[in-house]
């Protein structure tokens, strides 16, 4: 009981990091695809000024999954960092230049500067969440075998499933970022904007989808176990309901109904991840290790679910006046095009 | 507890690199520390700041609090980076570790994430928030930045505290069992690690701030802005300083009694004495302590507050498991000859605050403060490294090595010269940052507020 709840936590944290930690590197990738100086200004603008109150806050999620992982599976925790050490460090020092990167680019004062900022910025946003989507994937399809295999820094993860899901976790960023960037733009009264980033928002909801659908053939030629757990009984609710979930969004946004495609959306991501978990349970480490043989002593799992209850008691109503706040648009930032004119903007 | 039972649970991993992987480890600590400085320390300086807005109305105060905030984001956000990263690294390096321990002190990283995490959100909303929120509600969000900055390195303190004093499990045939993990989080290393990184935080960032403003000073800027931007920054830093002589004195005690092998390699004492003399400076190498001022029975006086009490040496234990000598001994003396520096400027400053009422007049005065900033950071990682290096070689004190915790996975240089050179972009580029925000225009308050001040 206490093993599933905090395994329910952990995919909770995972959900909550892959939608807004995930829009927030698939706002990256817009921006590295917005065009040239001139042209991709306004786009990249309103992407600073979507992405600017939030941004710590989205990307402690990743830490709060880190601790939660190995807290309440230390036994998975090990094996996994020492044979998966080449993505996650890759991903790490992706976040290291990404952080600095956006930090630093509304301070540039030249279009140079600006330029190898922003290029650094977008760059490491298509790395990170494709290395963590693949060691993801590397997990789910079995890569990891207990005791660890350092010896295979490369092949741990480079099998179709673990690219896959690397390539996945890009895409559904950026489909989350454009939908939820085009409902920014409503608010911010910027037509152009809505348009642009509905474009991006029915565009990559066709791809993520497409990707979709392949990738049924690719996990299962790659890795049948999980393809069956994914295509009977709970995760394929799961997964159905994230096909629905994702067919919905893209209906909204097509009919500019930006601010419910923001939860769809969401939910067809999160919904995947569910899914992956349900699919391999009561595996975590396929083949090789039970939740229940991952789990920590049940003295910790208490403890953990009861700083788990105290966090949600504390973090619900902060993050609600955050997300009122920022919905509302009282911490809203003057919206200032990056890259054109003069790009001098200060927080 | 006797360390020769429990040092067999555990088998070495065979890692070259191992050194490597210990340096990777504090270098990105190293990087990492300095900002907890600041998340513990700053957010109350700029809650002070604008309460002293409240209470006056003067709108010099509101500047100031409104640009140190945007500084103490900043920080936040390059402090969130390499947190993450310290994650990573606790995962990537000492697999062995995490995967046996985890479960032990990983309660206290999950209420110190939750800290984080409320620090963050409410950061977000206190810098975005001026001139958008009611004063009264902006005072009030930065109340939980002052509280959780406290509470989340309360937590990580508490692991480190832990592997010093591990306790709250058992290992029988090898295993880690019957965890209890409110023990470990509560472990007797806990409080004066607390407070005594508590204090130096004060000290770091209270320093390094007042440093910025002492250089203006001296470079003539002495209106109301930059004289209120100095005086409390400076009056932290120098109530803080003289008080971490006493932390410092605990901790020692502590560590007398907890980890004798530790106290003895911060002093360099080979044979275990009654009355044993402490070395003031001096540099530790070839074995032995060069130079410096002996002071007879004192190092016995202040492990145990008797002249005549025994002190374990680094004899008392195997070879294999005393730490190097040099590096914590060297690293120790060099956190307390600073420390006591700071101190005795920190009694310049009040001596000359309480019996004249005004700021030292002195150049030199100031111009030692602007060194003051770095030399706190510097002390504080020699601290770091005396406490570190001084467990060696235990990971977890006389129960895992680091040799048995280290990964067994290739590429540890690779990863070492990434990471350094990633870091040395940052710090270029936070400084430049800093540097660009310091030479921006103060934004100008409302006249309407500025009519009330004055």
């Amino acid at each position: 009981m206490a093993v599933d709840l905090t395994a329910a936590v952990l995919v909770l944290g995972l959900v909550m990091y892959s939608v807004l930690g995930g829009a927030d590197y698939g706002a990256g990738f817009w921006d590295l695809t917005a065009g040239g100086a001139r042209r991709g200004a306004r786009v990249r603008g309103m992407l600073k000024r979507s992405m600017s109150p939030v941004w710590e806050a989205n990307h402690v999620w990743l830490i709060f999954v880190l601790v939660v992982f190995w807290t309440g599976f230390p036994n998975a925790f090990g094996p996994v960092m020492e044979t998966l050490y080449v993505p996650l460090f890759g991903a790490a020092v992706g976040i290291i230049l990404r952080g600095t990167a956006f930090a630093l680019r509304g301070e540039a004062a030249t279009i140079g500067e600006a330029r190898l900022l922003g290029a650094a910025f977008a760059l490491s946003s298509a790395i990170v969440p494709f290395f963590l989507g693949a060691t993801i994937g590397a997990v789910a399809s079995g890569q990891v075998s207990v005791p660890a295999d350092p010896d295979s820094p490369f092949s741990s993860w480079t099998n179709s499933t673990s690219l896959y899901i690397g390539a996945l976790a890009v895409a559904t960023g950026a489909y989350l970022a454009a939908v939820f960037v085009a409902a920014d733009s409503v608010r911010a009264g910027l037509p152009d904007m809505v348009e642009a980033f509905r474009r991006r928002a029915l565009g990559a909801g066709v791809v993520t989808g497409a990707m979709a659908i392949a990738g049924i053939f690719i996990v299962r030629d790659d890795a049948r176990d999980l393809y069956d757990g994914l295509t009977s009984g709970l995760g394929l609710a799961v997964v159905i309901g994230s096909a629905i979930a994702g067919v919905v969004t893209i209906a909204l946004v097509w009919t500019r109904r930006f601010g419910i495609a923001r939860f769809t959306a969401a939910a067809a991501v999160g919904a995947i991840l569910v899914g992956l978990m349900i699919a391999l349970s009561p595996d975590f480490l396929p083949g090789q290790m039970t939740l229940d043989e991952a789990a920590a002593d049940n003295a910790t799992l208490v403890a953990l679910l009861v700083a788990a209850v105290i966090a949600v008691a504390i973090l619900i109503p902060s993050l609600g006046y955050l997300y009122k706040l920022v919905l509302t648009g009282r911490l809203d930032q003057e919206f200032h095009p990056i890259g054109a004119s003069d790009p001098e903007t200060r927080r | 507890m006797d360390w020769l039972p429990l040092a067999d649970a555990f088998t070495q991993v065979d890692q070259p690199y191992l050194l490597e992987a210990r340096q990777m480890q504090a270098l990105s600590l190293g990087v990492h520390i300095p900002l907890v400085c600041f998340g513990v320390a700053f957010p109350a300086m700029v809650l002070f700041m604008e309460g002293l807005y409240h209470r006056t109305g003067n709108v010099v105060y509101r500047q100031i609090a409104k640009r140190w905030s945007k500084v103490m984001l900043i920080l936040f956000a390059v402090g969130v980076v390499t947190g993450t990263i310290l994650s990573f690294e606790l995962g990537l390096l000492w697999p062995k570790f995490m995967s046996e321990f985890g479960e032990v002190f990983g309660v206290a990283f999950a209420l110190e994430g939750l800290s984080f995490f409320i620090e963050a959100i409410f950061i977000t909303i206190y810098v975005y928030g001026w001139d958008r929120l009611s004063d009264r509600a902006h005072f009030l969000v930065g109340i939980p930045i002052v509280i959780s900055g406290v509470t989340g390195s309360f937590l990580v303190i508490s692991v480190n505290g832990w592997m010093n004093n591990p306790t709250g499990f058992d290992i029988v045939n090898n295993e880690v069992t019957n965890v209890r993990p409110l023990e470990a989080l509560f472990n007797d290393y806990f409080w004066h690690e607390f407070f005594h990184m508590y204090v130096a935080g004060f000290i770091v960032a209270a320093f390094l701030v007042a440093g910025v403003y002492a250089y203006a000073w001296l470079k003539g800027r002495r209106d109301h802005y930059h004289r209120a931007a100095l005086i409390v920054p400076l009056t932290v830093a120098c109530i803080a300083a003289p008080v971490q002589l006493l932390m410092g004195d605990w901790a020692g005690r502590s560590v007398a009694e907890d980890q004798p092998v530790k106290l003895a390699a911060f002093e360099g004492l080979d044979q275990t004495e009654e009355g044993a003399d402490f070395n003031i400076g001096g540099i530790y190498y070839d074995g032995e302590n060069h130079g410096g001022i002996t002071i007879p029975d004192m190092l016995s006086l202040l492990a145990d507050h008797d002249p005549s009490a025994t002190v374990q040496g680094l004899d008392s234990v195997p070879e294999s498991d005393r730490p190097p000598v040099a590096v914590v001994r060297n690293a120790f003396s060099v956190m307390v000859f600073i420390g006591s520096g700071l101190a005795l400027l920190a009694a310049i400053y009040l001596l000359t605050w309480f019996r004249k009422a005004r700021l030292p007049r002195s150049k030199w005065f100031y111009r030692v403060v602007v060194i003051a900033g770095p030399a706190a950071v510097v002390a504080l990682i020699a601290g770091w490294i005396t406490t570190e290096v001084g467990r060696q070689p235990w990971i977890v004190y006389e129960t895992m090595r680091t040799t048995e915790a280290v990964t067994g996975a290739e590429g540890i240089p690779i990863g070492y010269a990434t990471l350094a050179i990633v870091y040395l972009g940052l710090g270029s580029v936070v400084f430049w940052l800093l540097r660009r925000l310091a030479r921006q225009p103060l934004e100008r308050e409302l006249p309407a507020e500025a009519e009330v001040a004055r």
